[in-house]
């Protein structure tokens, strides 16, 4: 009888520890203290983007006449600057940094037969919104892998329709998306858990996230994947920094 | 005694893995397969059985479809386009949106009429049963059907009366929509984008000629017709066009398609009476647009 009185005393004494500690890290995850930032480099010489020539479609033509557009796979600016890479956090994750998750709808835009962003990354079920800035049609035709989770659809939007939202239920690093109509439309949509970034022109990102250690994954259309492991400290940005090798 | 615990603890064993097999995402595995056998399919009245299928699908459907209904059957290499890969349950003939599983009854409606332009044969010969059996053996084969709901059937209205203003208001929607830019001006399947067109298994995929045939893909009917533009052929660049298209000007939209085709109907005379010319892209839009 003692015994078992014993038992539950501790068993309780332990219940309340542990309530305890559980609280104290969602008050910690809610002030998401840390944050990592980086830059992505390309070693080496950046392939030559090829130039679109966009004569079959005249309305986007004229939008680059001054200034014609490239193939953007490999967008490396001053010295080696690499846009466009999506960072992610590929373990390590607790579920405690929602607050950290951008709750945006960012938008997908069609814009001089270009999609703005080429790269972008977003959450599951983060809805985002697909417009049409041109003067012509375009079709949105995004190709997850086959027999995965995720279905592929493939929509027409004419000039002037209205924008439409939508969202992605699994992950997926990335997802292509293509223009039928206008074949050289090209961008990739990456599906990831958690709080991410997309490197800027400057090869730069910034990732909020509580303190804690995480496994960061970078990754390139065509370079492929890089890992690292960071420690995320509070109030002190922790750095990750990424070098690609040009192929 | 002891090898009966032995061969216990191996099933357990099996069972174990069986288990974290089919946990794991889009691999799709003969034994999981197996487990799926008792898929069922609903159509009307019918209820069809995945494993009533097993003869009839071995024996006219694996030669292109592959036992595993990977599209790898050993014909395929010889066809094109290629026959349907089950494993993806991403089928073009479908009454659902883009982007969704199709009805039971789009399925049975493809066996039965067959894939024109296609190695595939309308499945006429087979009794509703089969038909039915085989519906269900198709789904069988992707872990899709277990975990999702088929698409809700968009809803076609009824077919309005035939008249020039709407075979008008179609051409209207057919340069405004660029249906021209694949199919042409004329609906020939030339248009400018025609070219550079490739389905998902990226070969590459030819517009639909409206003057060649008097059949589409996915059926004969004004309401195929309807449907097609409206929900998409998944896996090739036909796009859902049912966003931006009202039911009104979706039938005004099929009327028009049908003075392109060969066969003399009603809306091919009306627009000879109309002189209908093809369209000019270059020419600016009118200035008030038909709004049905």
């Amino acid at each position: 009888m003692k015994a078992g009185h014993k038992i539950a005393v501790m068993s309780s004494a332990l219940l309340v520890l542990a309530v305890g500690f559980l609280y104290p890290g969602k008050n910690v995850s809610a002030a998401s203290e840390g944050k990592i930032t980086g830059t992505i480099k390309l070693d080496g010489t950046a392939p030559r983007q090829r130039p679109i020539d966009m004569s079959k479609e005249p309305s986007c033509a004229k939008i680059h006449e001054s200034n014609p557009v490239h193939m953007e796979n490999v967008v490396a600016g001053a010295n080696g600057a690499l846009q466009n890479v999506v960072v992610y956090v590929s373990e390590g994750l607790t579920g405690n940094e929602a607050s950290a998750v951008s709750s945006e709808t960012p938008t997908w835009d069609q814009k001089g037969c270009q999609y703005i962003p080429h790269v972008m990354a977003l959450n599951p079920n983060q809805h985002f919104k697909v417009t049409n800035s041109d003067q012509t049609s375009h079709n949105i035709h995004p190709m997850p892998k086959q027999g995965g989770p995720n279905h592929e659809w493939n929509k027409s939007q004419p000039t002037g329709a209205p924008p439409f939202d939508i969202f992605w239920t699994n992950e997926e690093i990335a997802v292509p998306v293509k223009c039928n109509i206008h074949p050289w439309m090209h961008g990739y949509m990456a599906v990831v858990k958690g709080p991410n970034a997309v490197s800027d022109a400057s090869g730069s990102f910034t990732i909020n996230l509580p303190p804690g250690s995480y496994t960061v994954t970078a990754w390139q259309e065509e370079l492929g994947t890089q890992t690292q492991k960071v420690t995320v400290g509070a109030g002190k940005p922790a750095t990750a920094d990424f070098t690609f090798k040009a192929k | 005694m002891r090898t009966n615990r032995l061969k216990g603890s191996l099933s357990l064993g099996a069972a174990v893995i069986l288990t974290l097999l089919s946990a794991s995402w889009g691999q799709n595995t003969p034994g999981q397969q197996e487990k799926w056998m008792g898929t069922e399919s609903h159509i009307g009245n019918l209820t069809g059985h995945a494993s009533a299928a097993k003869t009839d699908y071995r024996r006219y459907c694996t030669g292109c479809h592959g036992d595993l209904g990977d599209g790898q059957g050993e014909n395929a290499p010889w066809l094109d386009p290629k026959p349907r890969d089950f494993t993806i349950a991403q089928f073009k003939c479908r009454s659902t949106p883009t982007g969704t599983l199709p009805t039971d009854e789009d399925l049975y409606n493809t066996i039965a009429r067959g894939l024109d332009n296609s190695n595939m044969p309308p499945w006429n010969t087979f009794t509703k049963q089969q038909r039915a059996d085989l519906v269900a053996y198709v789904k069988h084969f992707s872990a899709k059907w277990q975990s999702e709901k088929s698409g809700t059937p968009i809803q076609v209205p009824p077919q309005p009366e035939v008249t020039a203003d709407r075979i008008q208001a179609g051409q209207a929607l057919f340069k405004r929509l660029e249906c021209w830019k694949c199919h042409g001006v004329e609906g020939r399947g030339n248009g400018p984008s025609a070219d550079t067109l490739t389905d998902d298994l990226n070969r590459p995929i030819k517009p639909f000629n409206f003057h060649d045939g008097t059949r589409f893909k996915c059926g004969t009917s004004n309401a195929d017709l309807y449907k097609i533009f409206m929900t998409g052929l998944d896996g090739t660049p036909m796009p859902s066009f049912a966003d931006n298209v009202k039911p009104e000007e979706a039938w005004d939209l099929v009327l028009y398609l049908r003075t392109l085709q060969p066969m003399n109907t009603k809306e091919k005379q009306i627009a000879k009476q109309l002189g209908l010319k093809p369209i000019d892209p270059n020419a600016p839009a009118p200035a008030a647009a038909p709004q049905q």
